[in-house]
């Protein structure tokens, strides 16, 4: 068994229990559809307030940050599932079996990356049928899909840490609690010139403001800090990657 | 009364001893609403927008949206009774139906006009003025807990209806969507998008935050006020006979 039979494996069963259990696909498929629905349709005239200039619209504006939190999310909710597997004692007999570790993670990565291109491809419908504009060309619109990609690699790692640390689902909250913050204390409304007070200062320090703004830039065609932006998520790709591979390493001491 | 006392003080007790009940619908609505009245500021410089605070516009959200957190304690916790057999032990006394049901619900109203008292500090703590006074406020704790009783109401039907708690759970989203769908965040007349505005004015939930809306921003206003009221007693109309039939189904079949 070489590691690709351990990763295609872990994956295929991941996206197996995931994409036929009614309770996980229905939420993790909805709750992107509803922001994208109560943000780009309830808030619309923002557009309308002073000093937002956004040209594609505001109906674009918002599916950017639908997206990457789309991406972030099916990370976590992926690392969910790593935590039920250790808590009814499935990662055990994983453990003993594959002989390259490794790619169980990897195998759970992959999941989740599946798991969000199949959200994303649903968004990206219901925007454009939406009538939701885009002012950048493709190679833009791949910049923004590889920026939402690296986002889901930032979400699962970081949730997949902490289920191989607590190997328990009683740490949900603990995984996507800070990521719906990181997430809402970015310009998600307004852009950030427009933001005011405390806010304002959080989302400057924010570093996944840089990731939206760049993203909100591909889809208008004048992309900032792409660099910046990329640098940022690879980066923390790499830090979370390594606080996963950690995680694992924590629960083989721990004999899982 | 005494069975009903015994079913209230042991929905509240029960409730009290599991933070995870209590923190949630607490910390939660206040959360989203603080983040979403800093993000949102700038949507008060729209012309015609009622007040230059987007705090105290988004203040309404919090009491509905902690009454629909009453859906799924109530639902939840009679589904664990359910579940667990609690449910068949109490058939076997002499507790009455609707004791049980009205026992119950009394738990979830407590529960309901506590999480309202959080809020109203909150705002107050935060400068909202509310413009209805202080007879503005007994009226807005006495729908906060008119609001629990009806969508506690509901959750209990649900519970008796599906006996799963993890059904309930999975309706979550669903309630979601009417919040979400509604005047939560924008005045309907301010909302731009067609479909989305008479989805909002269509949607039961657009009035109930509107009546209390009313109350923090704009002082007594008379048709709002009749329209939260009245299609929150609706809700509980409607809710009362579903969890009635379906409590008296549940018992027959334990």
């Amino acid at each position: 068994m070489n590691r690709w039979n351990v990763i295609s494996g872990v994956a295929w069963r991941t996206l197996k229990n995931a994409l036929t259990n009614p309770q996980i696909v229905i939420p993790t498929t909805l709750f992107p559809l509803f922001f994208f629905t109560a943000f780009a349709g309830g808030l619309s005239q923002i557009r309308e307030v002073p000093g937002f200039d956004f040209p594609p619209g505001y109906t674009a504006f918002q599916f950017v940050f639908v997206l990457l939190q789309s991406a972030a999310f099916s990370g976590v909710f992926t690392g969910f599932g790593v935590a039920r597997d250790f808590e009814g004692g499935f990662a055990k007999r994983l453990l003993l079996a594959a002989p390259h570790r490794s790619g169980i993670v990897i195998g759970y990565a992959l999941a989740a990356v599946v798991r969000w291109a199949l959200v994303a491809v649903v968004l990206t419908v219901v925007a454009f049928v939406a009538g939701m504009d885009i002012g950048g060309g493709a190679v833009d619109l791949v910049g923004l899909y590889v920026l939402a990609l690296l986002v889901n690699f930032c979400g699962f790692f970081w949730a997949g840490g902490l289920a191989m640390r607590f190997r328990t689902i009683q740490a949900a909250p603990l995984m996507q609690m800070p990521v719906f913050l990181v997430l809402f204390f970015a310009p998600v409304y307004v852009p950030l010139e427009l933001l005011e007070g405390w806010i304002e200062a959080v989302a400057s320090a924010n570093p996944l403001t840089y990731l939206l703004e760049t993203g909100r830039g591909f889809v208008a065609g004048d992309p900032p800090h792409v660099a910046g932006a990329f640098a940022i998520a690879i980066g923390m790709g790499a830090a979370f990657w390594t606080w996963a591979f950690l995680g694992l390493r924590n629960a083989e001491a721990a004999g899982a | 009364m005494s069975q009903v006392g015994a079913i209230a003080r042991r929905s509240v007790v029960r409730t009290a001893r599991q933070p995870a009940s209590v923190i949630p619908p607490l910390v939660f609505p206040v959360a989203l609403m603080t983040v979403n009245a800093a993000g949102l500021q700038a949507s008060t410089d729209l012309p015609g927008f009622p007040t230059d605070s987007f705090l105290a516009f988004a203040l309404a959200v919090p009491f509905i949206q902690g009454a629909l957190f009453s859906t799924m304690n109530a639902g939840s916790d009679l589904a664990r009774d359910i579940q667990t057999g609690f449910m068949n032990r109490l058939a076997l006394t002499g507790l009455r139906d609707w004791a049980l049901l009205v026992g119950q619900i009394s738990g979830v109203v407590v529960l309901g006009v506590f999480q309202a008292i959080f809020y109203l500090m909150v705002g107050l703590a935060s400068g909202v003025e509310f413009e209805s006074g202080s007879l503005g406020i007994v009226v807005l704790l006495l729908y906060a807990a008119l609001v629990s009783l009806a969508f506690g109401t509901m959750g209990a039907w649900l519970a008796f209806r599906t006996g799963s708690g993890e059904t309930i759970q999975a309706l979550f989203p669903v309630l979601f969507v009417f919040l979400f769908i509604s005047s939560m965040n924008t005045p309907r007349d301010l909302i731009a998008v067609e479909w989305f505005q008479i989805a909002a004015t269509l949607n039961p939930v657009s009035y109930m935050l509107e009546a209390v809306r009313s109350l923090i921003i704009e002082g007594w206003d008379a048709q709002a006020l009749a329209l939260g009221f009245g299609f929150t007693i609706v809700l509980l109309l409607v809710s009362i006979p579903l969890a009635s039939h379906a409590l008296r189904t549940r018992m027959t079949r334990t």
